[in-house]
């Protein structure tokens, strides 16, 4: 057991924990933060992406003892943020939102997209997607939703 | 006893690899997957030391004859740096998707020595060599001295990867060609690289890899050494021989992914296209 400090949507936390424990299960079970959600536990769906110092990791992927000092933003925390409302508004705007499985993680790598890439080709938010899949919604009114925020959020990001 | 060590310096890291049997963990995607335990438990780790915290290992910096790659940095690092060859970037591009290459690292990939690492082939292409490193033995080794199978490598326990070295050099073709059953995050079923440098008509260099038809990444460099020197229209016409002198060492596996068929033709096709393309 190591004891591990870090930061969580902006408020200082710490946890005595085995360091290889996935960050994921962190998240949801000790911080009840059930936003981020497993699909695959394998890095292949996205659906448990968070930011780690403001870049996109799969939280299952993550053992906790390579969070040491690191801020963390779960969809809770973006929720919170004009640009994480923005985001929420356009995907329900766009229908881009059906069982809502994915929504989550689909939502913190279009807001890590539009951070380094504010007006994104449809081919950039595809490659900036590539990492989530969506299994009901289908993609394309993902991706309006993405140009729906990028555009009416003009100067968020 | 199970332990974790969480070092901030290179030299605590060396000292716990000597004192300790401990596995290393540096961004963590492939093991966290091979280590994954039941729903709510920890992964299946013994001891293990994170050393993604060595900020003096997470760089890219140029030399006069080559580019040096420090072992924690991150494949989107590595692809975002003006340093970086061309051939490495293409590579990279089409590993996992942003998330994992926000975590993902070159010496993991060395590390791990899975036939199917994508960035291995472009390694052996480029002539990589790789620092290695243990409290009392500092060894740089060519990057096919250091895979020895699937899996298997030439690190000892103390050991760990200082940094991957790779040669400057400059080619007037090169490719890389990943074959996946999905765009983003897919374990190869197949890959080739290209790199060739032609003067006029002749070709001056000529090296190619495969990636996950074999235990370790495929290249052969007599055979290379019997292609350079030709001109392209000599090659295009023995190209069908030329075929079939790589056909032997293309080996691979049935697997949930693809089968052995498929891998060697296409990997073929692959190489016959690449030199048609010349």
């Amino acid at each position: 057991m190591n004891k591990i400090e870090f930061t969580l949507n902006h408020k200082p936390v710490s946890i005595e924990i085995n360091p290889t424990t996935r960050l994921l299960d962190i998240l949801r079970n000790n911080f009840e933060l059930t936003g981020p959600k497993e699909g695959c536990g394998e890095g292949e769906c996205g659906a448990c992406a968070v930011l780690v110092d403001n870049k996109l990791i799969n939280s299952c992927l993550l053992p906790m003892g390579s969070i040491v000092d690191k801020h963390i933003i779960t969809i809770e925390g973006l929720s919170q943020s004009p640009q994480g409302i923005k985001l929420i508004e356009a995907f329900g705007a766009e229908g881009a939102v059906q069982c809502g499985f994915c929504t989550p993680g689909m939502i913190m790598a279009s807001h890590a997209l539009l951070s380094k890439n504010p007006h994104p080709t449809d081919e950039e938010i595809k490659e900036g997607l590539s990492g989530n899949l969506c299994r009901c919604t289908g993609y394309s009114m993902i991706i309006n939703a993405v140009k729906r925020a990028a555009k009416e959020g003009d100067g968020l990001w | 006893m199970v332990t974790h060590y969480i070092p901030k310096t290179l030299i605590e890291t060396l000292d716990i690899l000597n004192d300790h049997t401990a596995k290393i963990i540096a961004g963590g995607t492939d093991l966290m997957v091979q280590k994954r335990g039941w729903a709510n438990t920890a992964p299946n780790f013994d001891s293990t030391v994170n050393i993604i915290h060595l900020k003096e290992l997470d760089y890219i910096r140029e030399e006069s004859e080559s580019i040096h790659i420090g072992s924690t940095t991150s494949l989107t690092d590595i692809l975002i740096s003006s340093l970086t060859p061309p051939l490495l970037k293409d590579a990279i591009k089409e590993i996992a998707s942003p998330a994992i290459r926000n975590m993902a690292t070159i010496a993991g990939n060395i590390g791990n020595a899975s036939p199917a690492g994508d960035t291995l082939p472009i390694l052996y292409v480029l002539d990589a060599k790789v620092h290695i490193i243990s409290k009392h033995v500092n060894r740089i080794l060519n990057i096919s001295d250091v895979i020895l199978g699937p899996r298997k490598t030439v690190l000892n326990k103390e050991d760990i990867i200082k940094e991957i070295i790779i040669p400057k050099a400059s080619f007037t073709h090169t490719e890389f060609k990943k074959v996946g059953g999905r765009k983003a995050d897919a374990i190869s079923k197949l890959s080739f690289t290209g790199a060739v440098s032609m003067q006029d008509d002749i070709i001056t260099d000529f090296r190619v890899a495969f990636g996950a038809v074999g235990p370790t990444m495929v290249r052969v460099k007599e055979l290379e050494q019997g292609i350079i020197g030709k001109t392209t229209h000599d090659v295009q016409k023995e190209l069908t021989q030329i075929i079939d002198l790589y056909d032997p060492f293309i080996t691979p596996i049935d697997d949930q992914r693809s089968n052995q068929e498929y891998r060697k033709k296409v990997s073929l096709n692959l190489l016959r296209d690449f030199i048609q393309s010349l």
